[in-house]
């Protein structure tokens, strides 16, 4: 067994997430479903603790004490996101209650301010439902229609055909960043371009990207883009929509409600500025505090891990880490007769997607968990992925930074089990 | 020790490995799909009903050893009875899979499904079939799934 990097004791980083030292089934949990959603440390589920013990409050209302205090801690997150996301103005954050309601806004209202019957929005083939279903109900809303951009059958955009989809009928262009099903890390930055090249307005979903890559926008030059807070070490329940200043302002009010009025009269009402204009009611004010938290631990752990230091120094780390994770269970997994690896770009993030001859994915996870490691088991929300790639279901193990080569043996050696059991 | 052997026994595995009466069924007066959409898996059941009776049944899909084994041992078990005994045998089934304890009729070899009530999430995956031979009986064109 190769060894990780020497200078980071990986024992310590996972003393810090509480739920790692859980026993399963009589066996230390081995955590390989972080694609689905990561686990919290300490940081986070003790600034969550704090803001109700000693801090809890509604924000943008109160002239207290606790209100103010509540008001700058979420304004501050939203501060600390824009670092993350490396955008522009902090005006550009939205927090919304998950990636999917973030895709959900746009596509909404886009529906009112820019399609139009015949339209066409693309969509890569390897899209979670999430990035599908709201343009499809978009195209219903317009007339306007979805169209599937081809992937090869290593799993990687092909480029080739979206050009050639490409014309003056592209409207939007909706893309995943990393696929959940299968890895693959898509040449955002280049679809990006290519669709502003006819016009096109462009969201990419940044869900699997924002545990493992350092994202910024400006570099992408992406209209939308999204995040699952959850996935990377935050709470679940907020999720980010980012958007350029100019188009989220453009775009129309997605909700009313509180907060997001400038005046209310029964003659009319006038709506705030963004990004208060899309975050109508009393927003998730402890999640978003852990999503600050979550970013100060990334942070910290970069200066604890590399010299660079930072968020650039602990994704670097990160991206490290996980290579060397993923690269040791591809490696690992392509010995077992049988074994049939999904997605198999050279340009992966942290996911190994794998079905068997011989047992259904399902029959996998709940022998694997039986041995104390969680991986998920399914369609993993990408029915038409599956379809394309002519299987029902696959089993999936995603890492973290927390996870161990040893975790990585035991995957390996229980689903050689597995084998021997239904073959 | 892990005793995975009581989820899936013997014959569990061998009708997971060579599933009874699976293909379509051409001819069938009576036929439904099902779905589980939180897995994806899929089964078609196709009867033949003649004077109140189940003379002929055969399932295709795709799912997992557990719901395959139990579409095929659920062919075997309602082949030749009337369309009560079936419907009867679907519940008794069911009961088998979601309460503990022992059966209150002999299902034969059904039950060695019973070992699915320890794990809650795969009930499902063994009642499938079931439900959706069910709609097969009734004559429902509509496809039924796990989640109402």
């Amino acid at each position: 067994m190769i060894s990780l990097s020497p200078v980071v004791d990986i024992s310590k980083i996972r003393a810090e997430f509480p739920v790692l030292s859980r026993i399963i089934n009589g066996q230390p949990l081995a955590y390989l479903d972080n694609a689905s959603t990561s686990q919290k440390p300490e940081a986070v589920i003790q600034a969550m603790d704090r803001f109700y013990r000693t801090q809890n409050a509604n924000i943008h209302r109160g002239v207290h004490q606790l209100s103010q205090e509540a008001t700058q801690a979420y304004d501050l997150a939203r501060e600390k996101v824009r670092d993350l996301l490396q955008a522009n103005d902090a005006r550009e954050i939205v927090f919304t209650k998950g990636c999917t309601e973030a895709i959900n806004l746009v596509a909404f209202g886009l529906s009112t301010t820019l399609l139009k019957p015949g339209d066409e929005i693309l969509v890569t083939t390897m899209e979670h439902h999430s990035n599908i279903v709201p343009w499809q109900m978009a195209a219903e809303r317009t007339g306007a229609v979805v169209k599937p951009i081809p992937i090869t059958d290593e799993g990687e955009v092909d480029m080739e055909a979206y050009a050639s989809m490409l014309s003056e009928r592209t409207k939007v262009v909706a893309m995943v960043h990393v696929s959940n099903s299968l890895g693959t890390i898509n040449p955002v930055k280049q679809m990006v371009a290519m669709a502003h090249n006819v016009g096109a307005k462009t969201l990419v979903d940044g869900a699997q990207a924002g545990p493992h890559l350092r994202v910024d926008v400006k570099d992408l030059d992406a209209d939308f883009y999204t995040l699952s807070c959850h996935k990377h070490y935050a709470p679940t329940g907020v999720g980010v929509l980012y958007g350029k200043l100019e188009h989220l302002e453009a775009l129309p009010a997605y909700q009313g409600g509180g907060d997001m009025i400038r005046t209310v009269r029964f003659s009319g009402s006038t709506y705030a500025p963004v990004p208060a204009k899309f975050e109508a009611g009393t927003p998730n004010v402890s999640g978003v505090i852990g999503v600050g938290a979550s970013i100060d631990y990334l942070r910290d752990l970069g200066d604890r891990v590399s010299a660079e230091g930072g968020l650039d120094g602990a994704f670097r780390w990160i991206g490290e880490q996980e290579h060397q994770l993923t690269g040791y269970a591809q490696q690992r997994l392509r010995e077992i007769d049988g074994l049939r690896i999904t997605g198999t770009s050279p340009t992966k993030a942290a996911v190994v997607a794998f079905t068997l001859e011989s047992a259904h994915p399902h029959d996998i996870g709940t022998v694997l968990d039986q041995h104390g490691i969680a991986i998920r088991a399914g369609h993993h929300c990408c029915m038409p992925l599956m379809e394309r790639l002519g299987v029902s279901a696959t089993a999936r193990a995603s890492f973290a930074f927390y996870n161990t080569l040893e975790e990585v043996d035991r995957l390996a050696d229980a689903v050689i089990l597995v084998k021997e059991l239904f073959s | 020790m892990i005793d995975l052997r009581e989820l899936y026994q013997e014959v569990i595995l061998d009708h997971n490995k060579h599933p009874r009466n699976r293909g379509k069924l051409d001819g069938a007066t009576g036929q439904a799909e099902g779905h589980n959409p939180l897995c994806g898996d899929q089964v078609t059941v196709y009867v033949v009903k003649e004077n109140g009776r189940v003379v002929e049944v055969r399932f295709e899909g795709h799912g997992c050893a557990i719901s395959t084994a139990s579409a095929s041992m659920m062919t075997e078990a309602v082949k030749g009875k009337t369309i009560e005994e079936a419907e009867q045998l679907f519940r008794d089934f069911q009961s088998l899979v979601t309460t503990s304890g022992p059966a209150n009729e002999d299902l034969g070899d059904l039950e060695v499904l019973g070992g699915v009530r320890d794990y809650p999430v795969r009930i499902k995956c063994a009642t499938l079939p079931w439900h959706t031979l069910h709609a097969a009986l009734q004559g429902e064109q509509t496809s039924v799934s796990t989640e109402k």
